[in-house]
């Protein structure tokens, strides 16, 4: 008896590591093909059968992928704009839930539904007319244009509203009588103290911006103001779809920044995901 | 006299003076949404009105745009077309959570490595549906060296032609989704199924429930409210797929994968029919907002409101 429910665990417990080991090999394959791809010649790119470790490893692939495209200046552009929209994103959603968190003020209700009704329209609904308010200001193809539009965000609102509202109250009542403005506390006692939601809902904008596709495509049009997702597409799309080596090891370059970031925070990613349901990307 | 003014220097005390404060500390977030979010939207409105083809003014039409998309001899197959491959697009959302249903329900255990595991599934949802597409582009090549292919070939069946064949492209994109999407589905669905008390299967043990039982029982009802919430995000964000489609296929070959939101960009920014283009987006609008508030409805306990 207790040596067959020892059988029957340990059994279980063999099944349960396969079915999940085949399932993350079978996730894992296409980032092996791209890799695996990424460092072959061209010679060895179009043979069937394919073999997964290449012969002789070409690492001249990432080289030239990275001087036949500005890539470095998409590089530039993404991490400007995406540091940009995080900080800024930060400042406003603080100063924002601060007001809902802490603040008794009139119209209160009606403004967090007007901030909560924001979260119902999407980039995709607002996309014509938000070209035609750039096109008026003549921010096509400019900073601003990658910038300005994602500087409030409400998600981060409620995100950092709900962590204010767990402070105590007596923080506020003794900085009053030390004579502290409410601006002051904010940035000296509630942000210090709000560590970990920031760095989450920094962690979100970051990624959210930096994978950003539809808008980047529609509001630049000359190659020096492309993302690196933008870029990546020109260049395979204008290089005629043949060299795969040289492709793949630019997408490698272009997806390698996430992924170790990722990494890196996962932890406070895959949580902030589970707790509130905003999607990174 | 002095008593009133006493009390409204009181009421500016208690209401005047934090009230606008209050608005000042919502004012920058207040000045994007009016013109980046709100202004859009009534624009859209009013331009979905007009005929609009750039670079001329626009005029007004009345519900023309609407007429031409759901009657008109060209516009209606065309726009109708689109919206039924949203919806086509949209049925990988069922399949996608019944994969991340029984991955979570793998993960939910105590065993050693599980975090590995776990990381490798969500690698797919961090990395940008740009860099993805490209790879898949490659995965999909409609060569025999491509690598479904070749892997189709040494099973010993022959070559298909994937996103070049009218009929496989949408799943196509679908099988794609599944596999960029299903990290995230299984972190929602992980909490979920952590939320459920540990003594309730215990007790349904100890009363000689099986595994199987114990699902249908206690799992799935349970589950049901993250459930909901999964299939519903999942539509939305079938409903607004566009880079896969733009990287991939251009909505080809012949409109297989033209979806309402690539329709809309090609209306907007290929045909530059500014006014239909805002017809489609309205319609898109009224779509997802009726989504979205099914979604609130149900987990309205996310965000709390006081």
């Amino acid at each position: 008896m207790w040596r067959s429910r020892r059988a029957r665990r340990a059994i279980s417990a063999v099944l349960w590591y396969a079915a999940l080991g085949i399932t993350a090999a079978v996730v894992m394959l296409p980032y092996a093909w791209m890799i695996s791809t990424s460092l072959k010649s061209p010679g060895e790119i179009f043979t069937y059968p394919p073999n997964w470790i290449p012969r002789t490893w070409r690492f001249r692939n990432y080289i030239e992928a990275w001087n036949a495209a500005p890539f470095g200046r998409y590089f530039f552009n993404s991490t400007l704009v995406a540091l940009a929209v995080t900080a800024g994103q930060i400042i406003t959603c603080a100063l924002a839930a601060f007001a809902f968190a802490r603040m008794e003020f009139k119209g209160k209700r009606v403004m967090f539904a007007l901030f909560l009704s924001t979260t119902m329209i999407s980039t995709q609904v607002t996309l014509v007319p938000s070209y035609l308010v750039l096109k008026a200001l003549r921010w096509l193809d400019t900073y601003q244009a990658l910038i300005v539009p994602f500087l409030a965000n409400a998600f981060g609102v409620f995100l950092m509203r709900q962590y204010f509202m767990t402070l105590p109250r007596e923080l506020e009542d003794a900085a009053r009588l030390d004579g502290c403005g409410r601006l002051r506390f904010l940035w000296q006692v509630v942000l210090p103290l709000s560590k970990p939601v920031i760095a989450s809902q920094a962690l979100f904008a970051f990624m959210g911006n930096w994978n950003a596709y539809l808008w980047p495509l529609v509001v630049t049009t000359s190659e020096r103001m492309r993302t690196l997702q933008i870029g990546l597409h020109y260049f395979v799309s204008q290089e005629g779809g043949t060299q795969w080596g040289v492709f793949m090891a630019a997408t490698v370059l272009v997806s390698l920044p996430v992924v170790i970031l990722y990494l890196i925070v996962q932890k406070s990613f895959v949580e902030g995901i589970a707790t509130t349901g905003i999607q990174g990307t | 006299m002095a008593g009133m003014a006493r009390r409204r220097h009181r009421w500016w005390h208690r209401w005047g003076e934090e009230t606008f404060a209050a608005y000042l500390f919502l004012l920058p977030s207040l000045v994007v949404f009016a013109v980046f979010v709100f202004f859009p939207l009534f624009f859209s409105f009013y331009a979905s009105l007009t005929r609009w083809n750039l670079p001329f003014k626009p005029t007004f039409i009345g519900l023309s745009n609407y007429r031409y998309l759901f009657t008109d001899e060209i516009g209606a197959p065309e726009f109708l077309h689109s919206v039924r491959n949203s919806f086509y697009y949209a049925l990988g959302v069922p399949l996608n959570m019944a994969v991340s249903l029984a991955v979570a329900l793998l993960l939910n255990r105590r065993l050693r490595g599980v975090s590995v595991f776990r990381t490798a599934y969500f690698l797919p949802t961090i990395t940008s549906t740009a860099a993805i597409s490209v790879i898949w582009l490659w995965v999909y090549h409609p060569a025999d060296y491509g690598l479904l292919n070749s892997i189709l070939m040494w099973l010993g069946f022959p070559p298909l032609r994937w996103l070049r064949d009218p009929h496989l492209a949408m799943p196509a994109l679908i099988l794609m989704g599944i596999w960029h999407g299903m990290g995230y589905n299984i972190v929602i669905f992980l909490a979920g199924l952590q939320a459920i008390p540990a003594h309730l299967y215990e007790a349904a043990e100890i009363d000689g429930a099986g595994s199987w039982a114990r699902f249908w029982k206690i799992t799935w009802p349970l589950l049901g409210p993250t459930t909901f919430y999964v299939l519903v995000v999942g539509v939305i964000n079938s409903l607004k797929a566009f880079t896969q489609i733009h990287v991939m296929t251009q909505g080809g070959p012949l409109g297989a994968t033209t979806t309402i939101t690539y329709y809309l960009y090609q209306q907007a920014f290929e045909r530059f029919a500014m006014g239909q283009a805002s017809a489609v987006a309205c319609i898109l609008f009224v779509l997802l907002f009726v989504l979205t508030l099914i979604q609130f409805r149900v987990v309205g306990s996310r965000i709390h409101y006081e």
